[in-house]
């Protein structure tokens, strides 16, 4: 009989790919129900204003128009769209607005009709009357007296502030040789999933229940905050994620739309669909980021940074979603980076403007804290004439101290910082980079060198880091079963889009059971199905669904050696599977089919006393922490002083992630996290200009990286497993984004460091730097 | 009003209302919904297609304007159960993750090809320029392209 080869560890093709490269994925637009309907919505062009009035009359006459509603219609029937996190001022928030719109392309008025087109003919026959108020989208100029208030109920624009102040920080600054200062702005980013949101909603009036299809990253925690705002039981809602185009945190949340469609559908008696748009999607969808941050560092000239201050301002947008005032949490408590660093402290004070909500986006808050660390030991080496690469390796956490905690009152699991740091120079030739690059300046060439080192912390997490309001903590369930026929079904908690745990899990599966890959089945996304489960975000898909997997394989294992020993006549502990048999460890010829277990598991047959029939476990893991990924990108650029233009030389990526289960699929992670890290630094934000108005509405103004924009990455891995959870798996989903960010605008600035430039905004934009560049020549001459 | 065209092989004869977008009659008339609506700027090229073989973003015309036109979408690359050289690319070289964007990549992929059976990975870029991934970072959808031409240079010497 054939070998069945170990499955983890190998670049191998995914179980995703077959429907997804025919075509034949089932997507949220691709549901198609009989009698369904489509709802569209109208949108505030407003940035703030009062409504004064909605007349449907004659939107509800047109031809084929099945309904037409206002926000008015929800009230007292839709619950508010939830915000869980903890926050002084936590405003109603209804699923259409009532009386007043707070930004643009909030929704104010739907449409249902057989098709989008006639929804829109809809639309366009209805008026509103608005009266249009100031509106402020600069979050410092939105907490001076005199501002427009969002939110009359709270009488001023605070979200809610926090502090974490430490002595030792003062008295390090008195200490310092220098106070560094320097004022950094995370700017506005938008996820842009390829595809954008949707849902279908269809309620049963026969059986009273309810079906919400949706492109969610949160299937069971969406069910519950959707079965709250509609007063219905969770026992009466299904919730499916189709396949789902991409997340990246905007659809790690709960939106007006899920509860409106539903309701509808409710109202309606018949199935309802509602389609976001580019338009909408870049508008009211979640937004990433918006944090500015003054930072203080004391730091000696021997590069030693003793102690970082921050304090952080923090647009959340006009009304909270599901966790909006809980990312900023990470920013500040990240801040120290892979540095000993021993004080931090920091303050945040959170925002409301007339903009599009923030919440969670690749990173989520620790893109964003990698900055500051990173750009700190930049600013200490320029301050005081010291390499880069020097100043890090002086600071960095060493090998020896892990578990290592931090200032910021966190545990990093494990790490060496030092190796990926010394990796990445040994990879782009570090001093002979250096060399080239001052005989390029000689020559009016700016080339730049860029580092950063970062840690992030991730595989989130155990259940008391997360909000106390939301239905769910950070623990993963799993359900493994064995079918009679040897087949084996897996159910998860985890919903990925993309991540590829379809293939990750069957590997493993397949390695402990010794059977084929093609024998595993995995399924995700259908609260019918799968255990309450908590999702895919914060890069926990493996790293916290996967132990819950092993925990259910375990128990199964356990089970079937119990019945095997039985039969074998050997002690179970001697038992191991392999190749569709149950063997003995020391001897394979002695050995059973996999089949007669099963059989006897389902047949039953004969008793075996404390072995019940079957071949089901369900399981629930709590991580007893977080994990911590790292690593050092290094990059080399040259900018063109009579352009702006930044090109890459080399972009070399070393990261760890713990044990590697799935290279391919990591790499791809690494791959699409430095794209989205790069773009902040070169290309995107979301810009409203002074009276609130969206400048940046489609693809044509927001510019999501396209394939000759970005480099070729190389990778280089480093394994350091993590003592968390039994894989040693850290979780790599985010990592990318974080160090490449700093990575990249590290480069740029390096490069423009014989000007005089300290410091350019982002994004590095070609007219950016252009301007800088002129602006630097000119002081000089 | 009446369209008649060829999709996939198949000809049709449908009446639709005359702004129905061409991608719109895809998905929702002929019921081939491998096809992906991602803007409505026609930026992303989720709804790229071949139409008389040249890729063509679907979303930027009406059903009406490809009267007696050959059109090819993803569901129309494999041949039976025999995949396209360019979708075992996609799936050896892990050219794709939540799949959104992947049947527009392919089909402009496919028009790169037939015009240049071995492009550099810079032309492959250049190449990608209407074609938005949020996923991959785009390196090993080259990969995956450059392992198909590889291929179908193969097939044709021999």
């Amino acid at each position: 009989m054939a070998v069945i080869p170990k499955f983890i560890g190998q670049r191998i093709k995914r179980r995703e790919d077959p429907r997804l490269i025919t075509g034949t994925g089932l997507y949220v637009d691709d549901v198609r129900l009989p009698g369904m309907l489509t709802a569209v919505i109208l949108r505030s062009p407003y940035a703030h204003a009062k409504i004064n009035s909605i007349n449907l009359d004659a939107a509800r006459k047109v031809p084929g128009v099945v309904a037409v509603f206002s926000g008015d219609d929800f009230k007292d029937k839709i619950g508010t769209v939830p915000c869980v996190a903890p926050a002084e001022n936590v405003p109603y928030h209804p699923v259409l607005a009532q009386g007043k719109v707070r930004f643009v392309g909030e929704g104010v008025a739907v449409a249902v009709a057989p098709n989008a087109y006639i929804a829109q003919d809809a639309l366009d026959q209805i008026e509103v009357d608005y009266d249009p108020l100031d509106a402020v989208v600069d979050p410092e100029k939105a907490l001076v007296d005199g501002a427009p208030i969002l939110h009359e109920e709270f009488k001023s624009n605070s979200v809610t502030f926090a502090a974490v102040p430490n002595p030792a920080v003062d008295e390090a600054m008195k200490k310092a040789d220098k106070i560094i200062r320097f004022r950094i702005h995370n700017q506005r980013l938008a996820p842009v999933p390829m595809e954008p949101r949707g849902v279908v909603a269809r309620w049963d009036h026969g059986y009273k229940n309810l079906t919400i299809w949706s492109s969610t990253q949160i299937p069971h925690l969406m069910r519950s905050q959707v079965a709250e705002m509609l007063k219905l039981g969770e026992n009466k809602i299904r919730v499916i994620a189709p396949e789902v185009g991409g997340g990246f945190g905007a659809k790690l949340n709960v939106y007006a739309e899920e509860a409106l469609t539903a309701y509808l559908s409710m109202t309606l008696r018949r199935p309802v669909k509602w389609i976001e748009r580019r338009r909408e999607n870049l508008s009211g969808t979640t937004h990433g980021r918006d944090q500015i941050a003054y930072i203080e560092a004391a730091a000696n000239k021997d590069g030693e940074v003793l102690a970082l201050k921050g304090k952080f301002i923090c647009d959340m947008g006009a009304y909270l979603q599901l966790l909006t005032p809980a990312i900023p949490g990470f920013s500040g408590l990240m801040m120290t980076g892979c540095y000993k660093i021993p004080a931090l402290a920091f303050d945040q004070q959170m925002v409301f403007t007339n903009k599009m909500a923030t919440d969670a986006y690749r990173g989520a808050g620790r893109p964003e804290a990698a900055f500051i660390a990173e750009r700190t030991m930049e600013e200490v080496a320029i301050e005081f004439g010291l390499d880069p690469a020097e100043v890090r390796r002086k600071n960095f956490i060493p090998k020896a101290a892990f578990p290592a905690p931090t200032a910021g009152g966190l545990v990093y699991d494990s790490g060496d910082y030092e190796l990926t740091l010394k990796k990445a120079l040994d990879a782009i030739d570090y001093k002979k980079t250096r060399e080239e690059q001052a005989a390029a300046l000689k020559q009016g060439r700016y080339i730049g060198i860029g580092l950063a080192s970062y840690v992030e912390i991730c595989g989130i997490g155990p259940s008391a880091l997360l909000p106390p309001k939301l239905k769910g903590g950070g623990w993963e369930s799993c359900t493994v079963r064995i079918e009679p026929d040897a087949k084996v079904t897996v159910l998860t908690g985890v919903s990925p889009h993309g991540q590829g745990q379809e293939t990750t899990f069957a590997q493993l599966v397949a390695d402990e059971f010794g059977v084929d890959i093609d024998d595993v089945n995995v399924v995700h996304g259908d609260t019918s199905v799968v255990p309450y489960g908590i999702g895919t975000f914060g890069s926990r898909g493996t790293t916290v669904g996967g132990p819950a997997l092993m925990m259910s394989v375990t128990k199964l294992q356990d089970k079937m050696k119990k019945i095997a020993s039985t039969m074998m006549e050997v002690p179970p502990d001697q038992l191991v599977f392999q190749n569709r048999t149950v063997a003995m460890a020391s001897d394979a010829s002695k050995s059973i089919p996999l089949q007669g277990v099963i059989d006897a598991a389902y047949g039953y047959k004969t008793p075996i006393a404390g072995v019940e029939p079957g071949l089901d476990a369900t399981s629930f893991y709590e991580p007893s922490a977080c994990t911590f990924p790292f690593g050092t990108h290094a990059a080399v650029v040259e900018v063109d002083a009579d352009t702006g233009a930044v090109k890459f030389l080399r972009y070399v990526a070393v990261d760890d992630c713990g044990k590697i289960l799935s290279p391919l699929l990591v790499e791809g992670q690494i791959h699409g996290g430095i794209a989205q890290g790069i773009a902040q630094a070169l290309y995107e934000e979301v810009r409203y200009d002074e009276s609130g108005q969206l400048l940046s509405a489609t693809l044509m103004d927001y510019a999501v990286p396209k394939a000759h924009m970005l480099p070729h990455y190389e990778l280089i891995s480093t394994v350091t497993p993590s003592p968390v959870n039994s894989l040693g798996v850290k979780g790599v989903g985010e990592a990318g984004t974080i160090g490449s960010t700093p990575c990249t605008f590290n480069a740029v600035l390096d490069a423009l460091k014989p000007l005089g430039i300290r410091h350019i905004d982002m994004p590095l934009k070609p007219e950016t730097l252009w301007r800088a560049i002129r602006d630097a020549k000119a002081k000089k001459a | 009003m009446r369209v008649n065209l060829t999709i996939n092989g198949e000809q049709r004869s449908d009446d639709i209302d005359p702004r129905t977008l061409l991608v719109h009659y895809i998905r929702d008339v002929a019921n081939l919904t491998g096809t992906h609506v991602g803007c409505e700027t026609s930026i992303c090229g989720a709804c790229t297609v071949l139409i008389d073989g040249r890729a063509s973003k679907s979303c930027a015309i009406l059903a009406v304007q490809a009267e007696g036109a050959k059109i090819t979408t993803i569901e129309g690359m494999a041949d039976g159960d025999k995949l396209h050289p360019l979708q075992e690319g996609f799936w050896e070289e892990h050219g794709l993750q939540c799949g959104y964007c992947t049947p527009g990549m392919i089909m402009t992929a496919a028009d790169l090809l037939s015009r240049n059976q071995n492009p550099t990975d810079a032309e492959v870029r250049e190449a990608l320029e209407g074609n938005l991934c949020r996923c991959t970072g785009y390196q090993h959808i080259i990969n995956a392209i450059q392992s198909a031409a590889a291929k179908m240079r193969e097939k044709k010497a021999a």
